[in-house]
């Protein structure tokens, strides 16, 4: 029997040793947990936080859990929260301030964020985290909270072996097989009588990981049965976002009448924008205590859905909702590309499980390339 | 004479025009001179000529009784006031007012009225400079509507 | 990273400075001049860009810097109180804190008008970010051509800095054209809109840049006229607003297009901006 190097076996039962060796290191394990409802990301310590035997159905519009006949640890899809939740918080103080006689002092006391391991990351996520990387770390700023945050995080990604009918990964070309920075990957097979996880290691750190779970070498026959398990996952996707010359597609039809259609059914309520794991988008509020002696300043995920997003004295430059979900898809689509040198969506389809009227942006895509209209004929179109 | 017509040719306004043409003009141009703080001409009256504007300041004005005169532009040199002797009832519809002292070349609407119809050549080389000047002073309006520096929307 | 890194370089981290002078310029209209209050120095910036500027419990905004590049010790800032946040700034009192991110954004790009001619177009309260770009150009009087200003405002009593506008009008090779949109009778200066004055500007469109701030709208039609006037696209510049919530490409708010207004701009080529200039809720 051959072998493939780099590649290994582990039991189901031997988990709680990778979570044991995490925790040794210093590292809060974050990861999945059935809550309300819903798979989310939490601080995880022994296996039986895990979604044991739970998956995901979505659609549309639709998302609800079921229960499956195995005892899967990684049986869903992806769930409305995202790894931004710790890298990029829904809210962050940026500083406390106190005023002393006529002047102020900057207080930095926060404390810095704990080591932490993500575990169970998807190809998309880990797409959609080097997406963050690059708008809050990669350009001319550096956030320093994201950077802390992001610093040193170990990452167990696991292959998808399943996919969700509003996954479309593949045509954005990031999964469903992780590629790119993870420490650890996991791939886990599940069937009669056995339960077991192919795994590699893509860091010295995972590598260390690894070497410490003494797992046996994987045999090549496993490891053919993990790459089809990864390969049944990709053929399952039937969604298709075809990106071809999508930017230019999107700025030219700046004035197509579907912007007006979607508009009819859009409730502008951000939720797409709130699951998205690349959105990136915050305000900033002021607090003070009643006598004024205190201050904070709050940095909080803001949405280009709402009206306050874009005003400026005088009034809100995208009033309409229009405007705004034409905003959201050609930044997520187009303008993202003119900016960071790549898509700004990882086809992760939250957005589109989440909308509470099922509004889909491959379909809005596809609705727009079916009948492109020059702006001309849009706006002089039949009334 | 001989001075006018130059003044003529060389004005911007004439840019371009055939010399007989300016020649033409040239019998109906006579040079002006008015003093600061004068009406050039006054809403409702005859509006018999036009000017080219070669020195000093215009203020066009109008008014209605319980307020005080508005100045909605300033004319100056290079430019060209009024266009009411081109087209019935040949009445001027505002008050020139002049602002600083003025001098510039009066050129007789009647005599040019009768010339453009007489010559329609003529008449079309008239008409398309004042259509222009009238092109930027419509546009020039609207964006003094919009009063973009006010506070608020 | 350290956290104590981090700190050191945390651009959304304001430093305290003090108003120095506070200087009615209208009604509504104040110059505040801030100063560090740590006494640190070396505020270089570049004529055309912004700062940050904090009011201790109330809120953050974009203000062009409007002083002087050369006077290094001191920020200054003229600022129309439209509402909230900007109210409290021009209520600081001498000696009060403010703090003050930046500078950030880009800036006119002066270096390319050296020997050439300078024109500045501006509207309202833009004349502020602009008025870096005159004191650069008298500064260094011999390393630019012709200096032509023209400024428009709402009525006489809106005009900014009456005293140097006479001043710099009376500069050798500077031309200042004033007008206002309403003139009362007292008015002697011109009356129409700030278009209206390019047939009076002496300079040859052809050898010159020309730089315009003022509502986007002023600045379509000032963009436009020029190109007539002869102005190449490429050289025209706008400083554009939107909202800003971070000025350093974080908070997402003032994009424009494919363009961050803050880290982009504010300052761009109208030949960038004219297809975008044209699209409503942009
Ligand atoms: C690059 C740049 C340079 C500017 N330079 C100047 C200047 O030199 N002088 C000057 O007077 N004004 C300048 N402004 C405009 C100034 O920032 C706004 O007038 C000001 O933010 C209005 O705040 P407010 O609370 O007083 O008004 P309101 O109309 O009451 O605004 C309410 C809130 O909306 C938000 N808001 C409104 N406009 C903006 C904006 N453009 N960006 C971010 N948030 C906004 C703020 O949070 C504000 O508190 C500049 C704007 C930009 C983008
Ligand atoms: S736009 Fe939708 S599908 Fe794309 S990354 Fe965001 S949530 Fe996922
Ligand atoms: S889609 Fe909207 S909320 Fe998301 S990053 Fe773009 S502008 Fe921000
Ligand atoms: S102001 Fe925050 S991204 Fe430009």
């Amino acid at each position: 029997m051959t072998e493939r190097v780099n590649q290994y076996v582990l039991e189901s039962r031997d988990f709680q040793q990778l979570l044991d060796a995490l925790i040794k290191r210093g590292y809060q394990v974050l990861g999945p947990a059935v809550r309300d409802g819903a798979i989310v990301y939490d601080v995880v310590e022994s296996l039986s936080d895990l979604p044991i035997g739970w998956t995901d159905e979505q659609e549309t519009g639709r998302y609800r859990l079921r229960r499956r006949n195995d005892e899967a640890l990684f049986g869903y899809v992806v769930g409305p929260q995202s790894w931004k939740k710790y890298l990029h918080p829904a809210e962050v103080r940026l500083l406390t301030a106190e005023r002393s006689g006529r002047t102020f002092r900057i207080l930095n006391n926060e404390p810095a964020p704990p080591r932490r391991a993500f575990l169970g990351v998807r190809a998309c996520e880990l797409a959609a985290i080097a997406v963050q990387d690059r708008v809050l770390e990669g350009d001319r700023y550096r956030d320093p909270i994201y950077a802390a945050r992001r610093e040193g995080i170990f990452i167990v990604a696991v292959n998808c072996t399943q996919a969700a009918p509003t996954c479309f990964c593949t045509s954005m070309g990031t999964g469903p097989r992780v590629r790119g920075a993870y420490d650890l990957a996991l791939t886990e097979l599940v069937g009669p009588g056995k339960h077991e996880f192919v795994i590699e290691a893509g860091s010295d750190a995972g590598a260390e990981v690894l070497a410490e779970l003494a797992p046996s070498a994987a045999s090549e026959a496993l490891c053919r049965e993990a790459e089809a398990a990864v390969e049944r996952a990709a053929s399952q996707i039937q969604r298709r976002l075809d990106t071809t010359g999508i930017r230019d597609l999107l700025y030219t039809n700046f004035d197509h009448l579907r912007w007006d259609n979607v508009a009819q059914r859009c409730l502008a309520c951000a939720n797409c924008t709130m699951v998205c794991p690349t959105c990136f988008c915050t305000t900033v509020e002021d607090v003070s205590d009643v006598t004024g002696t205190h201050a904070e300043r709050w940095r909080k995920w803001d949405s280009c859905f709402s009206q306050n997003f874009s005003y400026i004295h005088g009034g809100s430059v995208r009033s309409s909702a229009k405007s705004r979900y034409r905003q959201w898809m050609t930044h997520k689509l187009a303008s993202w590309i003119d900016q960071f040198g790549n898509s700004g969506c990882v086809g992760c389809g939250r957005c589109i499980t989440w909308c509470p009227v099922g509004i889909d942006i491959t379909e809005e895509v596809r609705a727009i390339r079916e009948s492109p209209a020059s702006s001309k004929e849009s706006s002089h179109g039949k009334p | 004479m001989e001075n006018l017509e130059h003044i003529i040719a060389e004005h911007p306004f004439f840019a371009g025009l055939e010399s007989h043409y300016t020649n033409l003009l040239t019998g109906c141009a006579s040079n002006v001179r008015f003093d600061a703080g004068t009406y050039i001409f006054k809403e409702g009256e005859e509006a018999n000529e036009f000017y080219l504007i070669r020195t000093g300041k215009v203020a066009v004005e109008i008014f209605a009784p319980q307020r005080k005169p508005i100045m909605l532009e300033t004319l100056g040199e290079g430019e060209v006031l009024g266009w009411s002797w081109l087209l019935p009832p040949y009445q001027w519809r505002f008050h020139a007012h002049t602002v600083e002292t003025v001098r510039a070349i009066a050129l007789d609407g009647k005599c040019l009225r009768t010339k453009c119809e007489q010559d329609h050549d003529l008449g079309y080389e008239i008409l398309k400079r004042f259509a222009h000047i009238m092109e930027q002073r419509l546009e020039a309006t609207r964006f003094q509507l919009l009063d973009v520096y006010r506070v608020g929307r | 990273m350290t956290m104590a890194t981090a700190a050191t370089t945390d651009p959304m981290l304001p430093q305290p400075y003090s108003v120095r002078q506070v200087v009615k310029e209208t009604a509504d209209t104040f110059t505040l001049t801030l100063e560090p209050s740590n006494g640190a120095g070396g505020n270089r910036f570049q004529p055309g860009q912004f700062s940050m500027l904090w009011v201790f419990g109330v809120g953050e905004l974009p203000i062009s810097i409007s002083g002087d590049p050369a006077e290094r010790d001191r920020l200054v800032y003229t600022v129309r109180s439209v509402g909230q946040a900007t109210h409290a700034l021009v209520s600081r009192e001498v000696g009060e804190a403010v703090g003050v991110r930046g500078p950030f954004g880009t800036g006119w790009p002066v270096e390319k008008t050296e020997g050439r001619d300078v024109l500045v177009v501006a509207g309202g309260i833009g004349l502020a970010p602009l008025r870096p770009v005159i004191y650069e150009v008298l500064h260094n009087r011999e390393k630019y051509g012709r200096l032509v200003v023209l400024y428009g405002a709402r009525s006489p009593r809106d005009l900014l800095y009456r005293k140097e506008l006479a001043a710099w009008a009376r500069q050798r090779e500077t031309q200042v054209l004033v007008t206002v949109d309403y003139g009362g009778l007292s008015w002697r200066g011109h009356v129409g809109v700030v278009t209206t004055l390019f047939k009076y500007a002496r300079l040859q469109p052809a050898r010159s840049l020309a730089f315009a701030c003022g509502p986007e709208i002023m600045m379509r039609f000032v963009a436009r006229d020029l190109e007539t006037h002869g102005f190449a696209q490429e050289n025209i510049y706008l400083s554009m607003e939107r909202n800003m919530k971070c000025g350093v490409g974080f908070c997402g708010h003032c994009q424009y297009g494919p363009h961050f207004i803050c880290k982009d701009g504010p300052i761009f080529a109208y030949d960038r901006m004219r297809p975008l200039l044209e699209k409503y809720e942009l």
